[in-house]
């Protein structure tokens, strides 16, 4: 396989594994935060908070899930570029849309809808743009 | 009013910076000999040895902590259209600091992107 088919499918994958993961943990972390009630911003109502962030289970589940976003991010950018990998990952804005129409029934305003179709313009543009415009570490020795 | 824009600056710039010195660590770290379990953990150990990963770090937590506290004021259809700035703000520094090649289709990518997140998220 041609190495520049490569690099995009493997950026592909990980791009789509960030995109699940962090849309999972952000979604855990909301019911969480929610859960807990307004942060106070003292000191007390800070360690508060602090004590009932820590004993929420939902909030760990979404640190579980943001941790596997991490790895997947961390992966992709050491031969991405970050200006392909950020674009990129809004990708996800527009399938939570799409899974909520198609799954929920949920009605989507027309907004939204216009939100979509920019999103994946935009995603398609970036997407046909090269992956890495800067040399790797080893190349760059070499 | 005021402690949200503050806020919203610590999310944008803590976000921004951090990402971009993660992104400086994964350069020197180097891509994964392959994309299995032990050669994924050999990766992440050496990457856990990069300076510039933890330098990232502080700045993504204190990130994520305005993320958390933004939530709880303010509901998710501000919060996230008004951090969809970002995605200008790390284009910028994709190119002024780790100076990569931004072409006029990837800026014009970014910048639909970023509308498109801030009107999906205001729903």
């Amino acid at each position: 396989m041609p190495s520049e088919r490569r690099l995009r499918i493997k950026t592909l994958v990980m791009v789509l594994a960030m995109v699940v993961c962090a849309n999972a943990g952000d979604l855990m972390l909301k019911r969480g935060m929610s859960q807990n009630g307004a942060v106070v911003l003292t000191a007390a109502g800070l360690a508060h908070a602090f004590r009932l962030t820590v004993t929420n289970g939902t909030i760990w589940i979404g640190i579980f899930f943001l941790t596997g976003f991490m790895v997947s991010y961390m992966t992709v950018l050491s031969w991405a570029d970050y200006s392909y990998v950020m674009p990129a990952g809004a990708f996800g804005y527009a399938l939570l849309t799409l899974l909520a129409v198609v799954f929920l029934h949920e009605s989507v305003s027309p907004r939204r809808w216009v939100g979509v179709v920019l999103i994946c313009i935009g995603v398609l543009l970036v997407g046909q743009t090269k992956p890495r415009t800067t040399e790797l570490a080893s190349e760059a020795v070499a | 009013m005021t402690r949200v824009i503050l806020a919203l600056c610590v999310l944008i710039f803590g976000s921004t910076g951090g990402e971009i010195a993660i992104t400086c660590g994964m350069k020197a770290t180097g891509e994964p000999a392959q994309l299995r379990p032990r050669a994924l953990l050999q990766f992440l150990g050496r990457a856990l040895c990069n300076g510039w990963f933890w330098a990232g770090v502080p700045l993504m937590a204190l990130s994520f902590y305005a993320l958390l506290v933004l939530l709880s004021w303010e509901p998710i259809s501000l919060v996230i259209p008004a951090s969809a700035l970002s995605y200008v703000v790390g284009t910028l520094g994709a190119k002024y600091i780790l100076r990569e090649q931004i072409s006029p289709a990837r800026w014009a990518g970014v910048l639909l992107v970023c509308a498109g997140v801030a009107l999906v998220a205001a729903g």
